[in-house]
């Protein structure tokens, strides 16, 4: 039972870590199906987002669940300016070019988020409402912080499905990322539609930082978890959502299962021994496909 | 023609540098069936890329209904009534047949007249009806020409442009897809601005006709009256009525004056 209980923690706590990089990997997904740009700044938008957060609800005094919502809803604005006043002017240069930009605003933040006074490059937590509980299911005891954290991931994703699948503004970003030449010759706004794209990508990335705080920490650097969500969306298959998802699920767990029951060191390797494992034996990742999309 | 619904005067677009079409004039009469002919590379698409907003012209006017259209952007000019059957389909591929032809709605507001014209499209096109629920990339060529067509229709315009809507189809749909686009025409009233390689069907269907070579006109006349020209029917049509080397190259010298 002892056996068990630790391996169900192990799982549930992986899993909460998998939501994060999911969210993150979901970011990076949405952004490059629809503008072929990888934003490597996509954990710097979740830093600025839980800094937010930090600064509505602990130091201002906020009830939380109203700070989260302003830290997202700015964060997603704040991509969104991004997108218009970066990486716009951008459109037309090498990828390349791009993508070492996306780089560059993230030392950027990070730099900036360090010299704010009460920001700094101290470590803060935030307290949320679920903080040292714990739940039973089925005998097991498992931390109510990570249930919440898996609970509100499926409900953020269920909107975000309902939201591309059944609306027409998301059918119509769908569109814009399988065809952007046909998008513009229906009339979608194509610009607009990219910055509102960056913008949801801001506003998941904020909610992952939001997610994060009580289980790790707010802190400047712990954008780096990017790096971490980075192969999660390569597992996936780079492009699909469902993937994304996925992806970020099993790196959590893995990595969750190996830092307990493997020798110190394996748990940052075994991510990335899964992705090598996964990419000998199908290049295109779990979800992938090899369909290249028309521009 | 001082009443046309479209008017092009002298445009040139480019490509970098490479200059696509020069000086291109045309006009579109409101109701009418206008086509452009001119072989692979002639410029046509081109032609209708420079019309729907999507490239710019470096010279040149374009008029809708008296109104300067060549800086606005291609949203704007869905909005004033022209919608772009583009040069091979482009469909979005991992949608369903429905979601396609409600983003060729995406202008529009008024629900019930959006749902009679997606009955009018299925009415159009029945086989379209039974696959609304596939993904567009499941569909055969001719279908995925169905579908940009309707698509297209969505957007309840004006004026419709259509480029090479015969292409990589058997003769038995080119035959379907016309007869639905001159249906359109007479029953609707909708305008339509026809690019073409295939001059047999597209001569057939159009009012009036110009001819387009290395990015110039350098022939307009009734469809009717062009079918009759002897370069045409040489060029175009396929038709010899001589054999001799040297004449066909003279004659084809000089359509390039
Ligand atoms: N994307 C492009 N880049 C550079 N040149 C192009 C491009 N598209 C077309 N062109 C050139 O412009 C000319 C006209 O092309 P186009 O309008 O596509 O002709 P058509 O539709 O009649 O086949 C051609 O000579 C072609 O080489
Ligand atoms: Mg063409």
């Amino acid at each position: 039972m002892e056996g068990l209980q630790q391996f169900a923690q192990q799982v549930v706590s992986g899993t909460a870590i998998g939501c994060v990089y999911a969210l993150v990997a979901l970011g990076f997904v949405l952004i490059y199906k629809a503008t072929e740009v990888v934003n490597f700044a996509q954990g710097e938008l979740m830093m600025i987002g839980a800094f937010l957060a930090y600064t509505l609800i602990v130091i201002f005094g906020f009830n939380f669940w109203i700070g989260a919502a302003i830290a997202i809803v700015f964060t997603a604005l704040f991509g969104a300016g991004v997108e218009r006043v970066v990486m716009r002017p951008m459109v037309g240069q090498p990828v390349f070019a791009i993508i070492m930009v996306t780089i560059g605003l993230g030392f950027l933040a990070r730099s900036i988020v360090s010299m704010i006074p009460g920001w700094g490059v101290d470590t803060y937590s935030i307290e949320t409402p679920f903080y040292g509980k714990v739940v039973e299911v089925g005998g097991l005891v498992l931390s109510q912080d990570h249930m919440a954290v898996i609970v509100l991931t499926m409900a953020l994703v269920a909107v975000l499905y309902l939201f591309f699948r059944y609306t027409r503004l998301g059918v119509a970003m769908q569109a814009t990322s399988q065809n952007q030449l046909a998008a513009y010759y229906m009339g979608i706004p194509v610009k607009t539609v990219f910055s509102m794209i960056w913008g949801i990508s801001a506003g998941v990335a904020a909610f992952a930082g939001l997610l994060l705080a009580p289980i790790a920490f707010v802190h400047v650097n712990m954008g780096f978890l990017g790096i971490r969500a980075f192969p999660a969306a390569v597992l996936g298959g780079f492009g699909s959502i469902p993937g994304a998802i996925v992806g970020g699920l099993i790196i959590g767990i893995v990595e969750a299962l190996a830092g307990f029951y493997l020798p110190e060191g394996f748990k940052d390797v075994a991510p990335y021994v899964i992705l090598l494992i996964v990419l000998i034996v199908k290049p295109e990742g779990l979800f992938g496909t090899t369909t290249r999309k028309k521009v | 023609m001082a009443d046309a619904l479209l008017e092009v005067r002298n445009i040139e677009t480019h490509y970098g540098i490479i200059t696509a079409i020069r000086g291109v004039s045309l006009d579109v009469r409101e109701g009418s069936i206008v086509t452009v002919l001119g072989a692979n590379g002639a410029g046509k698409t081109t032609v209708l890329k420079t019309i729907c907003g999507v490239m710019d012209p470096e010279k040149g006017t374009v008029k809708f209904e008296g109104q300067e259209i060549q800086k606005q952007t291609p949203d704007k000019i869905v909005h004033m009534g022209i919608a772009h059957v583009p040069e091979g389909r482009e469909v979005f591929p991992y949608l369903t047949v429905k979601e396609n032809l409600e983003m060729g709605a995406y202008t529009r507001r008024d629900r019930d007249g959006v749902a009679r014209d997606l009955e009018r499209a299925y009415g159009y096109f029945p086989v379209l009806k039974e696959r609304r629920d596939q993904e567009a990339a499941q569909l055969s060529g001719g279908e995925q020409q169905m579908l940009a067509i309707s698509r297209a229709l969505m957007a309840r315009p004006k004026l419709l442009l259509l480029d090479e809507p015969s292409l990589g189809l058997s003769p038995l749909l080119v035959n379907e897809i016309f007869t639905i686009i001159k249906r359109v025409n007479d029953e609707e009233g909708t305008t339509i601005l026809l690019v073409e390689q295939n001059a047999n069907m597209a001569l057939k269907t159009g009012d009036y006709g110009y001819v387009l070579e290395a990015g110039r006109i350098v022939m307009e006349d009734s469809c009717q009256r062009l079918r009759e020209k002897d370069d045409i029917k040489e060029f175009y049509l396929g038709v010899r009525d001589t054999g001799v080397r040297g004449e066909r190259r003279w004659k084809r010298k000089k359509l390039w004056r």
